[in-house]
């Protein structure tokens, strides 16, 4: 048969019909859309029975109570606890993704040991060993002092076992971090006679005036000051924030007041010089309840008019003086300092100032103003320690970082300055350095300064729960539980007006071969045997919690997950002050009177100004940014692997630079190069950098990532106090 | 026993924006309760999988009149001009994605999505997501996966659900209690319970007692895009001028438009 051009048509087309009116059509569109869903790979979460769990978060010191949701035995959410005083429901972007850090695949899974660069596995015993080795060798040869340690907090029983630790053993070096508290507490200690922690009552203010504190990037207890702001807005009580950039705190506030940065303690002390030449300060507070005030108002009745804090600060007269006035005349007032989330502790001037500025306007222990807090409840006291003659010699010893020695008497601890004094070969080199609860690789400013102060140690141990940068650093490890696997008292001081503490439980059973820090110090003081053994009686860390709490705390505390001191009561100033004359006592006008630190550099090669900033959406201490906070990361922070540090279009334009353009930062301590995003919320001038990234260690999600804004602000040393007073550095920015 | 048929529900936000902080706990809370995957490069916002976003806006005056206002945006539910004339909805070939009488939610049945992507383009909002790839947890972090949510496949489109799943949680609690009716608290999205400056309420539009009721009459409130007539379930609040404009496309020199109030 020959096949002509009508029979190929028509056999076509009968074709076509015939596959179309047939089910095949059909039938393979369905097979290929089963088929495209059908990837075995996606996990089908399994089903199980809901638990709930009462908690308290750890990872910063805002004392937020958690609500932990379990599927039997796996955490699938946390979420803020209702009731609880502090955070009543809400929770922070860290405290929502911590399930995130549990079951991170950086957790270290059991103690490792170094051996030629690499980690090895290692019983708990034999790690347990080689640290009480070395610690009875150091002993017998006289250098028990050169046992250093850097510990996260102050506060709880295991930041006290530390102490104890060091003070049986004979150590004077146990240093922790600084915020802005410790700057807070030398000038309360300075004025009103006890070194306590500042309270602020911003639920019972009217007026707040913020000096760069970043009331909602996360200063003080975040989730409190979230809800302590939005009900000022209810209140519709007045919030004025002085900062140099447009942060979400000054976006939210009424007023917003763009400083030239490091001139905060000249704006408060114009402030003071408005309400002191006006006499609209509080009269029977000044009279009967203060010393040195004649004093203090001539230095500053002298030095800093309005007119010259105007220069210096780039803030109108006219706005200084009514906002003096407008502060003064307030029911309330309140003032704060602590640049960001207070990470910084900030200068003695800068704090000082701030405080009297409260002290003028009468609202110290009143409502709605500074209360004098203690450092938490009350616990069940430890039998003293009574460091055997070995320890009493080496706790004669000088503290390496200069606390508390000659030339910065009133500071308490000073671990930014530690890198400094190793480098430079002050000192007996430390031998044995410890580290929980922080990462001073990541967290200390000038990061070369630090990593090469730490190559020099011969030996650091590491309490890390995750493959942090200090961890990655060490030549053992001795990983703690996650905060979700252990029990842990949480005291809480972060500004809170009543003394709380709130009890961490293990929601699930530790997931790996770790050990609860406390039991590690327990354990180790244990085997170094004598009077240091006899310091610690406790068969393990949860019976020495249990103890120290109290059995009515512990049954209150493992029901409800909290407890508050009902009893606290904030001392007014009518009732007097705890220093010896029981006296307000103006500080030292020496003290005040002086430039402001300023921002290292040559002004020639550093023309612009390099500031960090902090957010809620990145975690900039010492734990790492779980994957969802690098996913809210916007991406005028973190452009692919690239940082984007923020400048004014003035700024750009003077530079050459247009937004998204790559361009290296430079500052005295650092180099790298970033992406620019031009934005008119912040002084020109100035170079912003978002605080939290440029991690080295962590997941893929994290490492690698932007870069770390400690690289390039280094330490300033408080001339008066000794504390980091760094607010930023000078800096160029330069065409890539 | 008399058998009642019960009034059907408008479920609907009231954000306001005078409180939001721009914080991100909403989006974080929405991820961890919805299995919303991340991938290691999250920088290119497009095809960032956020149920909840929080957009920044700004007045664009320079230095230092500059303002700044956040702006989360859920997906808003469109009611449309009829009730149940979404965007979304009317343009899906598949079926995949309705509006719910019952509750005036928009769903998504990810199963039945096959990714042709027409609602993406008929949504206003840019509040619908397409994953373009496999979602993959790290080793060890699928333990954190809630059952009462399902992971999605590569291919599909997904949105936020206004948390359904917890509606049909507490309407089976309501069940087990026999009291039919569902309390305000019973049903609260994840965003709205984690929201650190309480900005966001969350309740039935029009139930006279539930706190949304209230608030959406303000007279700061406003709707995205209304005069696209898209009727959504979203409401802001700003005391703000800028922002409220900034909640449309005016023309320059354009004033304000009184919002029309459809739920009313």
């Amino acid at each position: 048969m020959k096949i002509d051009r009508r029979c190929f048509l028509s056999l076509g087309i009968g074709a076509a019909a015939g596959i179309t009116l047939s089910p095949l059509p059909w039938k393979i569109t369905d097979d290929l859309s089963i088929w495209t869903q059908n990837w075995p790979w996606t996990p089908v979460p399994p089903d199980g029975k809901t638990i709930n769990k009462k908690s308290a978060c750890q990872l910063c010191p805002g004392g937020c109570g958690i609500a932990v949701r379990r599927i039997d035995k796996r955490v699938v959410k946390i979420e803020g606890l209702k009731g609880h005083p502090v955070n009543d429901g809400g929770l922070c972007t860290l405290g929502l993704s911590a399930a995130q850090l549990l079951y991170s695949p950086f957790r270290i899974q059991a103690p490792v040991k170094k051996v030629n660069g690499k980690w090895r596995k290692i019983s708990w015993d034999d790690a347990l060993a080689t640290i009480t080795t070395k610690m009875t060798e150091l002993r017998e040869e006289g250098k028990a002092h050169t046992v250093a340690g850097i510990i996260g907090g102050e506060r709880g029983t295991v930041s006290m076992l530390w102490q104890r630790l060091f003070k049986a053993y004979g150590s004077p070096n146990l240093m922790r971090n600084t915020s802005m508290e410790d700057a807070y507490s030398l000038v309360l200690q300075k004025t009103q006679g006890n070194r306590v922690l500042p309270g602020f009552d911003f639920e019972n203010a009217d007026f707040v005036l913020s000096f760069g504190s970043g009331l909602i990037d996360g200063w003080g207890s975040p989730v409190r000051m979230f809800r302590a702001l939005g009900d000022m807005k209810n209140r519709q009580a007045k919030f004025v924030q002085v900062e140099p950039r447009l942060s979400n705190t000054a976006a939210k506030a009424d007023q917003w007041l763009p400083i030239i940065p490091g001139t905060e303690a000249l704006l408060a002390l114009g402030l003071i010089h408005v309400i002191l030449s006006e006499s609209l300060y509080q009269v029977r507070f000044v009279e009967q309840h203060c010393e040195g005030f004649d004093n203090f108002k001539k230095m500053v009745l002298e030095t800093y008019p309005p007119e010259q804090v105007a220069k210096a600060t780039g803030i109108k007269v006219e706005t200084i003086k009514e906002l003096g006035r407008e502060f003064a005349r307030a029911k309330n007032p309140l003032a704060v300092c602590g640049r960001g989330q207070g990470l910084t502790p900030g200068s003695f001037q800068e704090t000082a100032a701030v405080h009297v500025l409260n002290a003028l306007t009468g609202n110290l222990g009143e409502k709605g103003g500074v209360l004098a807090m203690p450092a938490g409840p009350e616990y069940e006291e430890w039998p003293e320690v009574e460091p055997d003659d070995v320890a009493a010699e080496a706790l004669q010893q000088k503290r390496l970082d200069g606390a508390g020695g000659d030339e910065f008497p009133d500071a308490g601890d000073l671990p930014t300055r530690l890198a400094q004094v190793i480098n430079t070969g002050k000192g007996d080199g430390i031998q044995l350095l410890f580290i929980s609860g922080a990462n001073p690789v990541y967290t200390l400013p000038d990061t070369k300064a630090v990593q090469k102060a730490l190559a020099a140690i011969p030996f650091k141990v590491s309490f890390a729960t995750h493959m942090d940068e200090s961890a990655e650093m060490a030549d053992l490890i001795l990983p703690n539980h996650c905060f979700l696997e252990r029990y842990e008292d949480v005291p809480v001081a972060a500004g809170l007006t009543s003394p709380i503490v709130n009890l961490a439980v293990p929601v699930v059973k530790p997931m790996y071969n770790t050990k609860h820090v406390g039991d590690s110090i327990i354990a180790i003081a244990q085997a170094l045997g004598d009077e240091i053994a006899d310091a610690f009686s406790w068969e393990n860390y949860k019976t020495c919690l249990k103890e120290t709490l109290g059995d009515e705390k512990w049954e209150k505390l493992t029901e409800e997950g909290y407890w508050v001191d009902e009893e606290f009561k904030p001392v007014p100033w009518k009732e007097g002050f705890k220093s010896a004359a029981t006296k307000f006592i103006f500080p030292d006008p020496a003290r005040l009177n002086h430039p402001p630190v300023s921002a290292s550099g040559d002004a020639k090669q550093f023309p612009l100004t390099l500031i960090a900033c902090d957010s809620m959406r990145l975690a900039g201490g010492a734990v790492g940014s779980p994957p969802f906070l690098i996913k809210i990361t916007p991406d005028s922070v973190l452009l692919k692997e690239d940082l984007v540090v923020e400048i004014n279009p003035a700024t750009a334009a003077d530079l050459g630079l247009k937004e998204g353009a790559q361009a290296v930062l430079a500052t005295p301590k650092g180099s790298g190069r970033v992406r620019v995003h031009l934005d008119h919320g912040i002084r020109p001038g100035l170079v912003a950098m978002a605080r939290g990234l440029g991690h080295g260690a962590h997941d893929k999600y994290l490492a690698g990532k932007g870069l770390n804004t400690n690289a390039f602000i280094g330490p300033v040393d408080d001339p008066d106090s000794g504390y980091d007073a760094a607010w930023g550095i000078s800096a160029s920015l330069a065409k890539a | 026993m008399k058998q009642e048929q019960e009034k059907p529900k408008k479920f609907g936000m009231v954000i306001d924006l005078d409180k939001c902080t721009g914080c991100g706990a909403c989006m974080v809370a929405c991820m961890a309760e919805n299995n919303v995957p991340f991938k290691e490069n999250e920088t290119n916002k497009l095809d960032s999988i956020t149920w909840m976003r929080v957009y920044k806006l700004t007045n664009n005056k320079p230095f230092p009149m500059t303002e700044v206002c956040y702006l989360p945006r859920p997906c808003q539910h469109c009611e449309g001009l009829h009730t149940g004339h979404s965007p979304c909805v009317s343009v899906c070939p598949a079926t995949a994605t309705d509006y719910d009488m019952e509750t005036g939610i928009v769903s998504q049945i990810y199963t039945r999505c096959f990714g042709c992507r027409y609602c993406m383009g008929a949504c206003p909002y840019h509040a619908r997501y397409f994953n373009w790839w496999d979602p993959v947890w790290p080793e060890g972090m699928e333990k954190m996966l809630s059952p009462n949510v399902s992971p999605r496949m590569r291919g599909v489109v997904e949105k936020c659900s206004f948390c359904f799943h917890r509606y049909q949680a507490a309407k089976d609690k309501a069940f087990y209690k026999e009291t039919r009716a569902i309390a305000e608290d019973d049903y609260q999205t994840a965003c709205t319970q984690a929201c650190p400056a309480g900005a966001i309420t969350f309740g039935d539009l029009d139930n006279k007692d539930h706190a949304v009721y209230k608030k959406k009459q303000d007279p700061n409130a406003f709707r995205l895009l209304e005069r696209l007539g898209t009727n959504t379930k979203v409401y802001y609040l700003s005391r703000k001028e800028w922002v409220r404009k900034a909640g449309d496309n005016y023309l320059p020199g354009e004033g304000l438009q009184k919002p029309r109030r459809i739920h009313e």
